[in-house]
């Protein structure tokens, strides 16, 4: 202000404007009503990039998926048959050792990440279409239905979990695919809860009744208006969920009724440490898997954490 | 304005059940809307109004209400005895609503172009891209401006009263015949609230919707009505038309509510307020419900519930005042000063034709 009145033009600002000229005046910027443009998921998303541990574990999971994917490719040996000499360390193109029947410890590895890969996303996959769709049903009609869901719920968190699995894979066989089905089917409860906690608390919300008034059907209701507001919390429970899942598998696989030889896993490659010699003598078959479960899981707990704190916002410190 | 009644309350008396007891929140309310006109209902918080419209749409929770008797005919159909697959398709299509609070009434995560086109598709049937285009025209009706930019934007990024314009948006999105709007002004700003008053007054006439306004605030229900209904614990105490509440009202209640209202005259004296508090309609009392609180309370009150007295064929009223045998009373001031307004208005106009004619008379 000061300056402008300072030029020579000042006096000639000191007049009264009409009403026409006030609203063509330039800088009246009144039009643009949203205050910012971001959508809600682009906040979380530029949040989320700003936690720079977060964003490496991103990467890393993501290394990990395209492995998964590309398996065959990136291979340098095929997966199940012997190559090279057996249980030998690390020499030529063999770049983590072979195992005792002369297969490369590399390729095994990365077709293992296909397995793990498979066996977290997939019964993520099961169990959130399982415990989200529950979960919703019984928040929004409440009285018996949900009675009746929560005590199944309960019931099936109250079974002791790695008992359950053992004796399920025993039972159906075990494979990648069995594993991957029991686990989905075994981890919904928690999830439910979460839902139907949170849809609870939506249903009684103004614009759930404003949508009811509005003529939306109860899946359109459920769908449309209530379930986007929960996928926040579904999305941090499945990234943990994931972690989880291929952790049980590496455990399963362990003990050997996951999955089954000549498939590798993770896990399965980890049980040849049960061998007394390998365990001391030849770190080369089992120290890379491990170091693969224990990165990938702390990079997926990592990428969870991330999230929750990007959705919660400013919430946090 | 037509004179087609397109919705018909008879009777209507709903309770809840809750852990003291069953409260009697509507007991026997009766009233009629026209096309194209504009009934406000009028009443202190808890007197049964938004509970009664509502119902009309069939809002209320199910597991603790119950309809004890009435009907509710929305062109000819009994609105309660429709399934609920039937009244999804009434909803929004023929009767719309629009909410108090406009911060909380909208998705959150649901771009609001999007939240205004949903409903057309519904209800309508119409492809996408007709229904977005639709939506586009109705933002661009209720003056939110850069439909086409706006139209991505979220309900955060909007300030109360372009949420409160998206709301009307909504509602109008499918040509309802009835617009029940549940106090749509009393969570915005002076400012705003004139604003959208003053849309719905426009869009009304455009469109030729009936609306049924919720309010406990008189000076929007003088804004807005056509006819006005006054609310008093669960029944409708007195209705008539705008006019006839304002300068001619004949229940105490009514008085109360006139005189408690700020005016310009007022300044010296302290507002006046209704003394005490509504009954608790856990036990409804016998007699008139207002009849504590009344300084013009008649020994009858106290026994038995007074009819509904007519004053014009718009006007009734439901208080024992106007029993032929009642004593005559006097009504606050500011009441006073209204009727007399009134009696200026219309039986001047009269006594004016009349006198007219008797010069016309004498000169011939």
């Amino acid at each position: 202000m000061a300056q402008n009145v300072g030029n020579k033009n000042a006096e000639a600002m000191f007049h009264l404007v009409d009403a026409v000229e006030r609203i063509n005046f330039p800088g009246n910027e009144a039009e643009q009503i949203a205050t910012d443009g971001d959508s809600y998921i682009k906040t979380v998303a530029k949040r989320f990039f700003k936690n720079k541990v977060a964003v490496v574990s991103l990467v890393i999971f993501i290394i990990l998926v395209l492995t998964a994917v590309f398996a065959n490719q990136l291979a340098p040996h095929p997966r199940d048959v012997s190559v090279g000499r057996f249980q030998a360390a690390p020499y030529d193109n063999f770049y983590l050792g072979t195992d005792d029947i002369g297969r490369d410890v590399l390729s095994r590895l990365i077709h293992g990440t296909q397995v793990s890969m498979i066996v977290g996303l997939g019964s993520v996959l099961v169990y959130v279409i399982i415990g989200t769709t529950l979960g919703l049903i019984s928040g929004y009609f409440g009285g018996v239905v949900d009675s009746v869901i929560m005590r199944i719920t309960e019931a099936f968190m109250s079974f002791p979990f790695f008992m359950v699995i053992l004796t399920l894979v025993s039972l159906l066989g075990s494979g990648l695919w069995v594993v991957t089905a029991v686990l989905g089917f075994l981890s919904w409860p928690p999830l439910c809860r979460l839902v139907r906690g949170q849809v609870l608390t939506l249903k009684k919300q103004d614009f759930v009744l404003a949508a009811v008034a509005t003529g939306y059907s109860t899946p359109g209701i459920l769908f449309i208006h209530i379930l986007p507001n929960v996928l926040s919390p579904i999305l941090v429970n499945a990234t943990f969920g994931i972690a989880t899942a291929i952790l049980t598998e590496a455990s399963l696989s362990f003990l050997g009724v996951g999955v089954q030889r000549p498939r590798p896993s993770w896990g399965n490659i980890l049980s040849e440490a049960q061998s007394l010699r390998v365990l001391a003598y030849e770190p080369w078959r089992w120290v890379p898997a491990g170091i693969l479960v224990f990165v990938a899981v702390l990079a997926i707990n990592f990428i969870g954490d991330g999230l929750r704190q990007a959705i919660e916002g400013e919430n946090k410190a | 304005m037509e004179d087609k009644t397109i919705l018909e309350v008879k009777d209507l008396a709903i309770s809840f059940q809750t852990f003291e007891g069953v409260v009697k929140a509507v007991r026997g309310v009766d009233f009629t809307l026209k096309k194209g006109e504009t009934l406000a209902i009028v009443g202190e918080s808890g007197s049964g109004k938004s509970v009664s419209t509502k119902a009309i749409n069939r809002l209320l929770p199910k597991k603790n209400t119950m309809i004890e008797s009435g009907e509710i005919l929305f062109e000819g159909t009994d609105l309660l005895k429709l399934s609920e697959k039937e009244m999804q398709k009434v909803r929004g299509n023929d009767i719309a609503m629009i909410f108090q609070d406009p911060m909380t009434s909208l998705n959150p995560t649901m771009q609001v172009g999007k939240q205004i086109a949903e409903p057309i598709v519904t209800h309508k049937g119409v492809s996408k891209e007709e229904a977005k285009k639709q939506a586009l025209d109705l933002m661009d009706l209720v003056g939110i401006k850069n439909p086409t930019e706006n139209y991505k934007s979220y309900p955060h990024q909007f300030s109360g009263g372009m949420r409160q314009r998206v709301m009307i948006a909504i509602a109008l999105a499918c040509e309802p015949k009835v617009l029940i709007a549940d106090e749509p002004t009393t969570a915005l700003d002076v400012t705003i609230q004139a604003q959208i008053l003053g849309l719905m007054n426009k869009l009304k006439k455009e469109l030729d919707t009936s609306i049924i306004f919720i309010t406990h605030d008189l000076g929007v229900v003088a804004q807005m009505a056509d006819r006005v209904a006054v609310m008093y614990a669960g029944q409708i105490v007195e209705h008539g038309t705008a006019d006839e509440i304002f300068y001619n009202p004949m229940h105490p209640y009514t008085w109360g509510l006139l005189a408690s209202m700020p005016t310009l005259d007022v300044g010296q004296t302290d507002l006046y307020t209704i003394p005490g508090s509504p009954p608790n309609l856990l036990h409804p009392p016998v007699g008139d419900a207002f009849a504590p609180r009344n300084e013009f309370a008649l020994e009858i009150d106290f026994h038995e519930e007074p009819d509904m007295f007519k004053v014009s064929d718009t006007h009734y009223a439901k208080t024992w005042l106007l029993h032929p045998s009642a004593p005559a009373v006097e009504p606050p001031e500011e009441v006073r000063r209204r009727k007399a307004k009134f009696e200026s208005l219309y039986m001047g106009k009269e006594e004016i034709n009349e006198m007219g004619g008797e010069a016309l008379g004498s000169r011939s």
